[in-house]
């Protein structure tokens, strides 16, 4: 017990005599959880639209102006001709154009009046699709509006929306709880396996192999402060979370702290496993980029796993972040319990268990 | 002096299609300075890791303060202490901190550590370092306080890998000072080097050519059995027939 004692202190002085680590692991997870959510949205705002007014009438300038009243929508310029609309878009001053054909407003009173024609500039899928809807939203909206005054029942009283859970569809709600993952990945995820490796570079680690100390003893030495410091970043990031943006889990904080714990077992186990067979920091740190690449990209941290090519949803059960993002997001959002996500700790404690046995197992004593 | 505290059998170490160490047998007595020469690449550090339980041997027995070096190196890991070439104390830790952390591995208690490490600072001259981080102290002084430290447990058998490279001759000669102190007090030293003014100090000497002992016996009867005036000019008769370059 003295000698597990020794070692974890001399961990933590190590942690502490460096002199960036102690900065690196109070500034990163504020510094991320203050700028990243800013950073990190898929809200497409400043879409710019141009309107080729072929009507001239008051419906076409109504919907002119209420393009140009949009949150999301910036109403660029309104030309009669389509080619000029066209060349803007072609040099990005647009992404939207609004084509209203000629006699639009007196056609819509007597019949079917020509389509009003909308193209979009794709090459951003993302903000083209999301403009593009925003318009088509505006534009029936404007018309529903004609409609109603003329007409007693008011359309736009038809339909209700609701978004439940995250109520102002707030794209940063959904990203907080993967950049929580994010910074575990990078603090919890990285340094226990430089420790190691950094101490096979010095030779340090051929005079712990040398003494009796059990490998077990000495990789859950490696592991302690990192756990510790883990508990510290979670903590960190939801009082960001809280005072900045104003989110607090809906669920309980003893839900998110087991999760973490289990998590931030899982990546540390993870990290010394590779650690174990790599013989310098290069290497260590290459392997990691490329499992915490997977790690992002593959566990629905970013974009939703269902909507991935089925081979893919099939392979993300084998990632551990994907079950700690649901049970991120479900407590926080929705204040799903332990008992509910069971499945999900359950996978968590799996990992964990078997990363640190191989940890373990892998750390060789003797060649 | 009949107490074997070493034994060596046909030990063998390969990687691969190189014969790294080549049924070297011997065996070390207690108390004994026990020399181990040989040029570079002539497998010293190998056969050492081996004893010492760091490299698995790949045919061979030994035994080391009565262990086996196949299945209880890790008992083995209790009863000695390692210096290795590179120095390897934590250069970010202090020497009272470098102290408190071997002697924890090795199980001494809080009042253990603390009288040892007292007695170690003084006998070293070094209590005002105390303090001090390892990465500061001279090379010479890092390698006495390495050799105290392998020592603090109280060990049979200490494995020094070329303790002295690279030190000043006057540092040299206390830490030999220290190796003797040790000696006397009944540990067994087992020391490589490549200085021959060091071979001479040792109680008995053996020397390593392309992985083989091709000699072992006290300085003086090598020399005897060399017809030559120095441990120097032993090595270097035997040197020469080596195979492997540096």
């Amino acid at each position: 017990m003295r000698a597990f004692i020794v070692l974890v202190q001399k961990e933590f002085l190590q942690i502490r005599r460096n002199s960036f680590l102690p900065r690196l692991i109070i500034a990163f997870p504020i510094l991320v959880m203050l700028l990243m959510p800013l950073i990190m949205t898929m809200d497409v705002r400043q879409v710019n639209v141009a309107v080729v007014d072929l009507d001239r009438s008051t419906t076409s300038r109504r919907i002119a102006s209420h393009i140009s009243a949009s949150e999301y929508l910036t109403l660029a310029q309104t030309t009669a001709e389509y080619p000029f609309a066209m060349e803007a878009l072609e040099q990005g001053q647009v992404d939207v154009i609004v084509q209203i054909p000629a006699d639009f407003e007196r056609d819509m009173t007597v019949a079917t009046p020509e389509r009003i024609s909308i193209t979009a500039n794709a090459v951003n899928a993302t903000k083209g699709g999301m403009g593009m809807q925003y318009v088509v939203q505006t534009i029936a909206h404007t018309l529903s509006e004609l409609r109603g005054e003329k007409s007693p029942a008011k359309l736009s009283g038809l339909v209700t929306i609701e978004n439940r859970y995250n109520p102002t569809l707030n794209y940063r709600y959904y990203m907080i709880p993967a950049l929580m993952i994010i910074l575990f990945i990078l603090i919890c995820g990285f340094l226990p396996a430089l420790s190691i490796v950094g101490e096979k570079e010095n030779g340090t680690i051929e005079q712990i192999n040398v003494t009796p100390i059990s490998r077990f003893m000495f990789i859950l030495s490696k592991l302690v402060p990192y756990w510790l410091i883990g508990f510290f970043v979670v903590t960190v990031a939801m009082l960001v979370a809280r005072l900045v943006y104003g989110l607090t889990p809906v669920g309980s904080i003893g839900a998110i702290y087991f999760g973490a714990l289990l998590f931030i077992l899982t990546i540390s186990g993870f990290s010394l496993t590779i650690a174990n067979f790599s013989e310098t920091m290069q290497q260590t740190m290459f392997v990691m980029f490329f499992f915490i690449m997977i790690f992002m990209l593959m566990s629905g941290l970013l974009t939703p796993i269902d909507s991935m090519p089925m081979w893919a949803q099939r392979f993300t059960l084998i990632l551990p972040p994907r079950y700690f993002v649901e049970v991120l997001r479900s407590v926080y959002l929705k204040g799903t319990t332990i008992v509910e996500l069971w499945t999900n700790y359950a996978a968590l404690g799996v990992f964990a268990l078997i990363f640190n046995i191989l940890a373990a197992l892998t750390y060789k004593k003797q060649a | 002096m009949s107490d074997v505290v070493i034994s060596v059998r046909d030990l063998t170490k390969r990687f691969g299609d190189f014969t790294a160490v080549d049924r070297i047998s011997f065996d070390v007595h207690r108390g004994e300075i026990f020399g181990f020469l040989g040029a570079n690449g002539a497998g010293k550090t190998t056969a050492m890791r081996m004893l010492c339980g760091l490299s698995y041997p790949t045919s061979g027995s030994g035994t080391v303060a009565g262990y086996d070096v196949r299945t209880e190196s890790e008992q083995i890991k209790r009863h000695i202490g390692y210096m290795s070439q590179r120095f390897s104390l934590y250069n970010d830790l202090t020497v009272w901190e470098n102290i408190r952390l071997f002697a924890g591995i090795y199980g001494l208690s809080k009042t253990q550590t603390e009288e040892r490490a007292t007695e170690l600072l003084d006998r070293l001259n070094f209590s005002s370092e105390r303090n001090t981080l390892v990465c500061s102290l001279p090379l010479g002084w890092k390698q006495k306080l390495s050799f105290a430290i392998s020592t603090i447990h109280r060990p049979e058998v200490v494995f020094l890998d070329e303790p002295t490279g690279g030190v000043d001759p006057v540092t040299r000669r206390q830490f030999w000072e220290m190796i003797y102190e040790a000696a006397d007090g009944g540990t067994t030293i087992f020391v490589t080097t490549h200085y021959m003014d060091e071979a001479e100090y040792c109680s008995r000497v053996s020397i390593m050519v392309d992985g083989e002992v091709r000699a072992l016996d006290t300085p003086a009867r090598l020399k005897q059995q060399f017809a030559a005036e120095s441990m120097d000019e032993v090595f270097r008769t035997l040197a020469r027939g080596a195979q492997r370059g540096e």
